[in-house]
């Protein structure tokens, strides 16, 4: 066992295995823009708190800039663009269209995978308090975020989503 | 690719891990959810020749308990904390401080032990082992050790573990009729508390006993203040009492001032937090007793 430089990364990413040797240092984030095409995955602070890059690692929702690209090895990775080919995350898009819940798009992604994994995840009703406490977890910066608090309302009511069937 | 070059390295075994450290000691860093680690390496704050990443050592994430204690292995990520039924019968208030910490995505990732070992003066777990007086289990070349959570802090980012050594469990003592309070003040839902505080004391025959009140945020580690858990444990309980006991827990306090609050309003807020903290576990112990008369 002796420390590495480079490594190769074995990851499966939205169901299509990737594989990549990289330098260690580099995050998931940075792995899944250029190794895997994902540019849906937006960097803004790059230490944990705007939310941008959220991404889910085996369902759960977590920040893919405070993370190596040398972890997500034998782990399966859910991007938007694998969200989006989901009935839930179409009723999502259409949500935040008809909500007016987004702007430039740079911070949508993250909050439509925090989103997606509280609609579809969610074993008791879900409360105001958890839509909250879920978008609370992402900054963005143009519509404020009244319209983005409306569509996850309207799409926990309209329970399109499994978890709240 | 924001970190500045390091090597990698991921041990099987616990053996491993400690060898790993053995060799590289202080040059290395040890990579648990990454939560406080990555945006230190992102910012190039800390720039360690040697990532150790001990998220294969499955044998570190548990919850079981054993007699009169809760034994939860460092590699507990910290939103089973919120969820795990034993946890929230046992010790809730655990579970109600850990999901003060940041926002989902980082309680996904973020595990007990990385809280603990990195010791930021603001953070909840810390002050919720030294309010249930938890004992912290390190793992070294020449064996365990065991270190009592107050001494276990000994400063801002700075806790009783040798460059060779790696925590790996905390053991909860399990107390009957505990009545607590948890709260803290943030700018913004997520960032680290201005100031927080926990109450909590066990009630026997409507008096308080074994009073614990711990401050975080305020100076460089959380703060157990006797002085108020004295106030705590003599008097009966009542609304009443919750200004003087806020007070005693403020009375010396030397709080850091910074950009976001000075030295007098976080003393401000640490008092209103206990206030607020003591009234909840009073209103606790009011519902319970009610609990207790309405189905006698």
């Amino acid at each position: 066992m002796q420390p590495q430089r480079r490594t190769i990364v074995t990851t499966a990413v939205n169901g299509t295995p990737v594989e990549a040797l990289v330098d260690v240092r580099t995050t998931l984030a940075d792995f899944l823009r250029e190794e895997a095409g994902c540019t849906s995955v937006h960097l803004g602070c790059e230490h944990g708190v705007c939310g941008a890059c959220t991404v889910l690692i085996d369902g759960l929702p977590v920040r893919s800039c405070l993370r190596l690209a040398a972890q997500a090895t034998g782990h399966e990775i859910t991007t938007l663009e694998g969200v989006m080919q989901t009935e839930c995350g179409k009723t999502i898009g259409r949500a935040f269209v008809e909500q007016f819940a987004m702007q430039c798009g740079f911070c949508t992604a993250g909050f439509v995978l925090s989103l997606y994994h509280l609609l579809e995840g969610a074993s008791e009703p879900i409360t105001d308090r958890d839509i909250h406490e879920t978008l609370g977890g992402h900054i963005c910066r143009c519509t404020g975020y009244v319209s983005i608090v409306e569509a996850a309302k309207r799409l926990r009511d309209q329970r399109t989503c499994r978890g709240n069937s | 690719m924001k970190p500045a070059p390091f090597e990698y390295i991921a041990p099987e075994s616990l053996e491993q891990a400690v060898e790993v450290l053995v060799q590289y000691g202080d040059e290395s860093k040890i990579l648990a959810g990454g939560q406080s680690l990555m945006p230190l390496l992102n910012m190039r704050l800390i720039t360690p020749s040697v990532v150790m990443d001990i998220n294969g050592l499955d044998e570190l994430s548990y919850i079981r308990q054993e007699g009169e204690h809760l034994h939860i292995g460092a590699l507990t990520r910290q939103y089973r904390l919120e969820r795990d039924a034993r946890i929230r019968q046992t010790v809730p208030v655990l579970a109600a401080a850990t999901r003060l910490i940041g926002h989902p995505p980082i309680r996904y990732a973020g595990t007990i032990g990385g809280s603990l070992a990195h010791a930021d003066p603001a953070a909840e777990l810390p002050a919720v082992m030294c309010a249930l007086e938890v004992e912290l289990c390190v793992v070294g070349p020449s064996g365990a050790r065991r270190i009592q959570a107050v001494d276990f802090f000994r400063g801002a980012l700075d806790v009783d573990i040798r460059p060779d050594e790696l925590l790996t469990e905390v053991r909860i003592p399990i107390r009957q009729n505990v009545m607590w309070g948890v709260q803290e003040y943030t700018r913004r839902a997520g960032d680290f508390a201005l100031a927080g505080a926990i109450v909590l004391a066990e009630m026997e025959a409507d008096r308080w006993t074994n009073g614990r009140v711990v401050l975080f945020g305020v100076e460089d580690r959380p703060l157990r203040v006797p002085r108020a858990e004295a106030v705590l444990t003599q008097q009966v309980l009542s609304d009443s009492q919750a200004s003087a006991v806020a007070a005693a827990a403020v009375a010396e306090l030397d709080c850091h001032a910074d950009l976001h609050a000075s030295a007098g309003y976080r003393q401000q807020l640490a008092r209103v937090m206990v206030k607020r903290a003591y009234l909840d576990a009073v209103a606790m112990w009011n519902e319970k007793r009610e609990d207790t008369a309405g189905s006698a």
